[in-house]
């Protein structure tokens, strides 16, 4: 055998936390001068949020390793699936790999030419003709222009839209618009692929198409690493999987085997543990201890998932007029959501010294993108445990409305289903 | 199969690792993405001309439109000299180079922030996006230039025009458009890569332009500034520029050889530090967004 197609050695990367949101230069001077203050005070900064072990916390308090030590190689011709919870790496992974962004340490070779398929469609232009839009996209997947010269009539033909191949985009139907792009993609032909959960926008009939397409790509020799929460399709598409988790890969071997055990420990897992949190508030009479934020119907947050978040809690005795917020919100400070006890109902006026509450929400109808989660448990009316930025989740896109076009949250937050018709006057 | 690489493959390889370094620039991304500034510049063309009612004829009408406010405010209220030039042409003339620099400053400093969900799905040399802008611009520049020359025929044949020729250092315009170009990109590579980590220098971006335009003797020409004091004007690049354009264009205008030179020089300067310094926060600029 040659060489390994794509050779990761100790690949890190570190983010900081708290600038998560975009920075304002305020902020960098507070930081800055916090920073030349704190010479031995130990000022205390906002807390790190979620799932860290101690290890994945930087030297720096406000830092931490999204990825760390990540060592893998795979062969020419290997379709490999990479899976994990939320926030586990996958994603900064694929980013560091199709060089979206660099990592902060070690290296990664990758010998041949890359495509990445972070997204279909990425830089259309709603008002370039489609024949327009297939260059520029295709030109953005890394194409030149005379190997889009020489496939032009194959990706139109395999888009089903030759009559409107001079028309604007912005006129096309949803289902247009997506079989265009995924024609596109789907004529892309890197020796490395990597795709990032494309699967889950369009149609039935469309995922089916993607699926043999990329079974087409693998017999052609080519290797494939793909992110995925859908588990079927890792299992039917890759005969290996990388499973990672905090930031480092936990599991790595043949796909039924890596899959079961990946879906056993999801099981017992119990959630964000919160005990040893520093930076939180409340009279301390009793403490939020772990929290839970998963699908109630199993599998990834999507944006039509209802919610379940479970957390767990101690006290020296008996809880009196317990009530247990928890806030939602997005990066930018924004509140989307309060789920309170008390404006619900539910909790009886008495709670045990020790245990959990749940609670399971309506579908969430958010677009894809990051969440956070303050909790709090009062008692009688009286602050007992505060914990800001407790836990952190993403939302992962869906065909919300059935026709492959959802609007992302750099647009808006929240989806709704709506229906639209039409009178004469 | 032996353990040598195929030439094939090795041809491709893409090693990546933190790059810590300020200075390097990936050629061969750019070189291998060549086709893509090509289809930017065509969707930058494309777009601005399919969403306007009037189209192209609004490169002809803004400068048009200025130069009717500049000629009443400045010129006939405030009694502004214009170097014993017919004021539409004056002005006219100093909207050239400076419109185009506008133009592509205001856009080219956004790169960041508006095509941040682009660049969070897709990796191509980012310098191309600002590029192309500068690209793109010529052509609205091409059009101005047209009005420009239109008017002056005009003014020539009326013999209204003022004590004005076309110098020798016409011949010269096309290098004073790349140094206009040059100094567009150098400085909005230096703000695009300030907004992107600091968002609330965008509502700067209108002031910064306000401030240079009057700075850069488009409306009071270098000559009505007391001699002691012209030096100073040599360290805005864009000011040479647009006294440049007049004394290619209309034969009056206040150039030295320091002066020129030292344009240059900081022209230089500002585009290769700006694009040091775009480079190094594109490789990180997605983890803030």
């Amino acid at each position: 055998m040659g060489q390994p197609v794509i050779e990761v050695r100790n690949l890190s990367k570190l983010y900081r936390l708290g600038a998560i949101g975009a920075s304002s230069l305020r902020e960098s001077v507070e930081r800055l001068w916090l920073r030349w203050r704190r010479s031995g005070k130990g000022v205390a900064l906002p807390g790190p949020s979620y799932r860290l072990s101690p290890e994945q916390r930087g030297t720096d308090p406000n830092t931490f390793w999204a990825l760390k030590d990540v060592s893998f190689d795979i062969r020419p011709g290997e379709i490999v699936g990479i899976i994990g919870q939320n926030g586990a790496g996958k994603s900064t992974l694929l980013k560091i790999l199709s060089r979206i962004t660099e990592p902060t340490a070690g290296q990664a070779i990758l010998r041949g030419r890359v495509g990445s398929l972070l997204e279909v469609g990425t830089g259309f232009h709603p008002e370039l003709s489609g024949r327009e839009n297939i260059y520029l996209n295709g030109a953005m997947l890394g194409m030149r222009t005379n190997e889009i010269n020489r496939k032009l009539d194959e990706i139109i033909a395999f888009s089903e839209i030759e009559d409107f191949v001079d028309t604007p985009v912005k006129r096309y139907s949803s289902g247009m618009y997506v079989r265009l792009a995924f024609a596109v993609a789907a004529h892309l032909e890197p020796e490395i692929l990597l795709v990032d959960e494309v699967l889950a926008v369009g149609d039935a009939a469309f995922q089916k198409k993607c699926l043999g397409k990329m079974d087409d790509v693998a017999k052609h020799g080519r290797t494939v690493l793909l992110v995925s929460h859908n588990m079927i399709a890792v299992q039917s598409l890759c005969p290996r999987v990388i499973c990672v988790g905090g930031g480092r890969i936990t599991a790595d071997g043949p796909a039924a085997e890596i899959v079961q055990d990946y879906l056993q420990v999801l099981r017992k897992d119990t959630g964000i543990a919160l005990d040893q949190r520093i930076d939180r508030a409340g009279d301390g009479t009793a403490r939020i201890v772990s929290l839970k934020i998963e699908s109630a119907t199993g599998g990834a947050v999507h944006s039509s998932s209802p919610l379940k978040v479970t957390i767990g809690y101690r006290s020296d005795k008996a809880l009196r007029r317990p009530k247990f917020t928890a806030s939602i919100y997005n990066v930018n400070d924004t509140g989307i959501f309060a789920l309170d006890s008390d404006a619900a109902g539910g909790l009886p006026e008495t709670l045990p010294a020790m245990g959990e509450v749940t609670c399971v929400t309506e579908p969430i109808n958010l677009t894809a993108g990051r969440c956070f989660m303050n909790v709090t448990l009062l008692k009688g009316g009286v602050v007992a445990d505060y914990i800001p930025q407790a836990g952190v989740f993403d939302v992962e896109s869906e065909d919300f409305f059935g026709s492959g076009k959802v609007p992302g949250r750099d647009w808006v937050l929240c989806l709704l289903k709506n229906q639209w018709e039409a009178r004469s006057s | 199969m032996s353990d040598a690489p195929s030439p094939h493959l090795a041809a491709y390889e893409v090693v990546i690792r933190p790059n810590r370094s300020w200075l390097s620039i990936d050629w061969r991304a750019l070189f291998e993405f060549r086709d893509l500034l090509v289809l930017l510049v065509r969707r930058d063309f494309v777009s601005k001309y399919r969403q306007t009612v009037l189209g192209p004829a609004w490169f002809v009408l803004q400068p048009l439109l200025t130069t009717v406010v500049f000629t009443v405010m400045f010129n006939q209220v405030a009694r502004i000299s214009t170097d014993g030039v017919s004021p539409t042409l004056f002005y006219l003339c100093g909207l050239l180079g400076w419109n185009y620099f506008s133009q592509n400053f205001t856009v080219a400093a956004a790169t960041f922030t508006t095509n941040s969900a682009l660049f969070s799905k897709v990796y191509f040399p980012r310098l191309l996006v600002p590029l192309s802008i500068v690209i793109s611009n010529f052509a609205a520049f091409a059009l101005q230039l047209a009005t420009f020359f239109a008017f002056y025929v005009g003014f020539k044949l009326a013999g209204t025009g003022g004590n004005t020729h076309l110098s020798w250092a016409a011949a010269l315009l096309p290098l004073l458009v790349l140094q206009t170009a040059a100094i567009s990109l150098g400085a909005s590579l230096w703000m695009a890569a300030l907004t992107a980590k600091y968002r609330d220098l965008t509502h700067l971006i209108p002031f910064i332009i306000q401030l240079w335009m009057f700075a850069s003797f488009v409306i009071v020409p270098l000559s009505a500034v007391p001699a002691k004091w012209q030096w100073v004007a040599q360290f805005n690049p864009m000011a040479s520029v647009v006294e440049a354009f007049r004394f290619s264009l209309l034969g009056v205008g206040t150039l030295t050889p320091v002066s020129i030179t030292t344009s240059a020089l900081i022209t230089l300067f500002m585009l290769f530090s700006g694009v040091f310094i775009f480079q190094r926060t594109e490789r990180t600029f997605i983890d803030t967004v």
